[in-house]
């Protein structure tokens, strides 16, 4: 029965989306275009949607989407229609254990899973290693063979890098580096720890704007270690069917954007804080001559945008918690064993870090809203549940004999007796989640659905303490206006007698 | 009206009643008494349908308590605690109504018989929208009897229904209490540990032991002809200090 209401709340949560997303899709046919959570995915991501949109489609474009794997994983799906990739990433991660090591091989791999891909763009944005460029003059570092002298330096990679066979565990292989010291945290945040010198060695891409910003000193690849990264547009192969035109248009950005283009773009953006939608229209009027219209929003428009994506995310999910969290306490607090049960599912479930969680939805329900719903959900069971059943399980002995032994039928003594006065602990856990709730859908930006996360990601990418505020203090003050809101309804729900009891406590 | 016969009850390896034979005569005051933990409470805790036996009968107007029956006999029983058990988040009034208010009673008639028993339990009708813990703790148990009345049972339980409140207190309830049985015309079971009390209620004084009945009688059939040395000794055991010290004075 209670699996049942999960997929009824499930279901209607869906289709809230569904309808949502299928009135935008009756004018013309809708593109998804996605891009990656770093600047120069999104400034391409930006161009694609602008080229699309002139041909007359509606285009949606997903920006920074958390990982490869996300954006992959919904490209596979039909969640997204295109992205641009590089073939490195297609060649050592995507496709790992494959031989797609020619273009006619990778094609065909690509052909399988009903994907088909551009010719290069024109840019090889590989990966590269960089050291703060004074330490690296006091070291005479020149190539990464170097960095096998110094082994007390300290690595700071980003999360993929950190992981994925083409990144440092290849890399400390070939070269044999013996550094111990090496932390995994974000592309962007590594700009700053290698600036303040509390990173000395950071992997780079070799079309960052902040190579020169931050005069790193790039290495020299002695040993060839690091394969070509060609930037390509890949497309579902149902776009052919869908919007002939948009295909064709894909295609006539091969080889028009060559390596100091793309840098020159990315500086304009994180160095200039030119806006991606900008620097993108300007791409394509002086390249393709094509003239784009984009909207382009104020920081006050932004902000209604995601405070409504942020409500709509928490409320959702903390209602269909609160309707399934008070039953399952009740039959926590009244069946010892299932008691043990749904408090043991719910904690593990509470365990599970969200960004991980977030990401096991997206086989199930793609990616935006719904997983992002269904994770906040499920994050928010526990203090609901535990504190219904502490409630419960907590009043007087002597008061539930009596109201049994008067002749109250269960259901009516839960009515009137229990639930009323376990309310305050009710009241309490709801908050709790509440409060948790709104800070973890700050993450569910990163699988594209939206809300306060979105700000404080850009933030993060384009170094921008205002963006990140955007998003952060929004997020903090609409906790408390919850936590304030559940304590008027505490103070009017309070029954009386329960009342003068705290009274005669003070 | 109850019938008990062969009743056992164990907690896990320790047996709290073991053989209990009883029978309830209709319309009388029986008292159970005895040293803590010798069952008397089980016993009553057992008629109210709050534990089950572990073996025997308890036929209640000759038809066992079962989980069937249990909820309509128990519209037929009033249940007072030692504190009263009263739910605090409701006002006396509440309390006091509450399965009538369930039962879908007639305003009215709710109404009436709520004033009719605050007059009979001397609780002032100003106090009714008052909440449990803004009253005494003598005026929460005449809620509590109030409550059990509400619906006017064939059968009261009481369970030390004084117990926790100061002697005097108590002393000018016992004699309310006494004038309100003697007016009702019903079955009381009460348990208390004090022998001067059961004597008071009591037209039958239940004296039980670990677990089993040692003697039942009137207070002079206990005095006169004790089945056993225990029934003295537990007498006295009351009765013996304040006779020696009024004893004293006298001399």
């Amino acid at each position: 029965m209670n699996l049942k209401f999960l997929n009824t709340v499930i279901l209607i949560v869906a289709c809230a989306f569904a309808s949502n997303t299928l009135a935008q899709v009756t004018e013309t046919e809708e593109i998804t275009v996605a891009s990656k959570k770093f600047t120069e995915s999104v400034i391409l991501g930006e161009i694609l949607s602008q080229l699309i949109r002139t041909k007359g489609h509606h285009v949606i474009h997903k920006k920074e989407l958390g990982g490869t794997r996300v954006l992959w994983d919904a490209l596979i799906a039909g969640e997204i229609d295109t992205y641009v990739e590089y073939t490195g990433t297609l060649e050592q991660e995507l496709f790992a254990g494959q031989d797609v090591h020619t273009d006619e091989l990778l094609n065909h791999a690509l052909a399988k899973l009903d994907l088909q891909k551009t010719a290069p763009l024109g840019f090889n944005n590989t990966y590269a290693i960089g050291v703060n460029s004074e330490l690296g003059k006091r070291l005479g570092l020149e190539s990464i063979s170097d960095l096998k002298n110094h082994p007390e330096l300290i690595f700071g990679f980003g999360s993929e890098f950190m992981n994925r066979a083409d990144g440092w565990p290849g890399l400390k292989q070939r070269y044999q580096l013996p550094q111990q010291n090496v932390r995994g945290l974000d592309h962007d945040l590594a700009y700053r720890g290698l600036a303040s010198n509390s990173l000395h060695v950071m992997d780079l891409y070799t079309t960052d704007a902040e190579i020169a910003y931050y005069q790193i000193k790039v290495l020299k690849d002695d040993l060839n270690y690091f394969p070509e990264y060609q930037a390509i547009i890949v497309y579902r192969s149902d776009l052919k069917q869908r919007a002939a035109n948009v295909v064709k248009s894909l295609h006539l950005l091969s080889g028009t954007i060559n390596a100091d283009r793309m840098l020159t773009m990315n500086a304009r953006v994180k160095l200039a804080r030119e806006s991606e939608s900008v620097v993108a229209a300007d791409y394509l009027d002086n390249t393709l001559n094509v003239k784009s219209t984009f909207v382009s929003q104020s920081l006050w428009q932004q902000f209604v945008v995601y405070s409504y994506e942020h409500l709509v995310l928490v409320m959702l999910s903390l209602s269909a918690a609160i309707l399934l969290a008070i039953p399952l306490g009740i039959i926590a607090a009244h069946r010892p064993k299932a008691g043990h049960v749904i408090l043991g599912v719910t904690a593990i479930i509470q365990t599970i870090p969200s960004l991980a969680l977030f990401v096991f939805m997206i086989p199930l329900l793609g990616i935006g809203g719904p997983p992002a719903i269904i994770a906040l959900f499920l994050y928010s069971l526990l203090p609901i549940v535990r504190n219904t059943h502490a409630g419960l399980s907590n009043i007087a002995v002597e008061i539930q004999e009596s109201a049994t032994v008067i002749g109250l039928s269960n259901f009516a003594r839960l009515r009137l007796i229990e639930l009323p006065l376990s309310m305050p602990s009710i009241l309490a856990g709801i908050k709790t989640s509440a409060v948790i709730n709104i800070g973890t859908a700050t993450l569910a930006a990163l699988i594209g659905a939206g809300g306060y996360g979105q700000p404080i990601l850009t933030g993060i990418r384009l170094d921008d303490t205002e963006l990140i505020l955007l998003g952060a203090v929004p997020a903090a003050v609409l906790a408390l206006l919850v936590q304030a809101l559940f304590e008027t309804i505490e103070r009017l729900l309070l029954p009386k007698g329960l009342r003068s009891l705290s009274a005669a406590k003070d | 009206m109850i019938k008990l016969t062969g009743i056992h009850k164990h907690y896990h390896s320790h047996s709290a009643l073991s053989g209990i034979d009883l029978n309830f005569p209709e319309d009388q005051t029986t008292v159970l008494i005895g040293p803590s933990g010798c069952g008397k409470s089980t016993l009553l805790r057992l008629m109210a349908g709050l534990e089950t036996a572990d073996g025997g009968e308890l036929l209640i107007n000759g038809s066992p308590l079962t989980q069937s029956n249990l909820t309509a006999l128990r519209l037929r029983m009033g249940y007072v605690i030692q504190e009263g058990g009263l739910f605090p988040h409701l006002s006396i009034r509440d309390n006091v109504c509450i399965m009538a208010n369930h039962l879908g009673w007639d305003k009215d008639k709710t109404e009436h018989r709520l004033i009719e028993l605050a007059e009979m339990a001397h609780m002032p009708k100003s106090k009714l929208n008052h909440y449990p813990l803004e009253l005494s703790g003598g005026q929460r148990q005449r809620v509590s009897l109030m409550r059990a009345l509400m619906l006017d049972p064939d059968l009261l339980l009481l369970d030390e229904p004084l117990g926790a409140l100061d002697p005097m207190i108590r002393y000018d309830l016992q004699q309310e209490l006494k004038e309100i049985f003697a007016s009702l015309n019903k079955t009381v079971i009460m348990v208390t540990h004090d022998i001067a009390e059961a004597a008071y209620f009591g037209d039958t004084i239940v004296l039980m032991r670990a677990g089993q009945i040692v003697q039942t009688g009137s207070l002079s059939q206990l005095l006169q002809s004790p089945s056993d040395p225990f029934v003295l000794k537990f007498v006295n055991a009351q009765r013996e200090p304040m006779q020696l010290l009024t004893a004293s004075f006298s001399q």
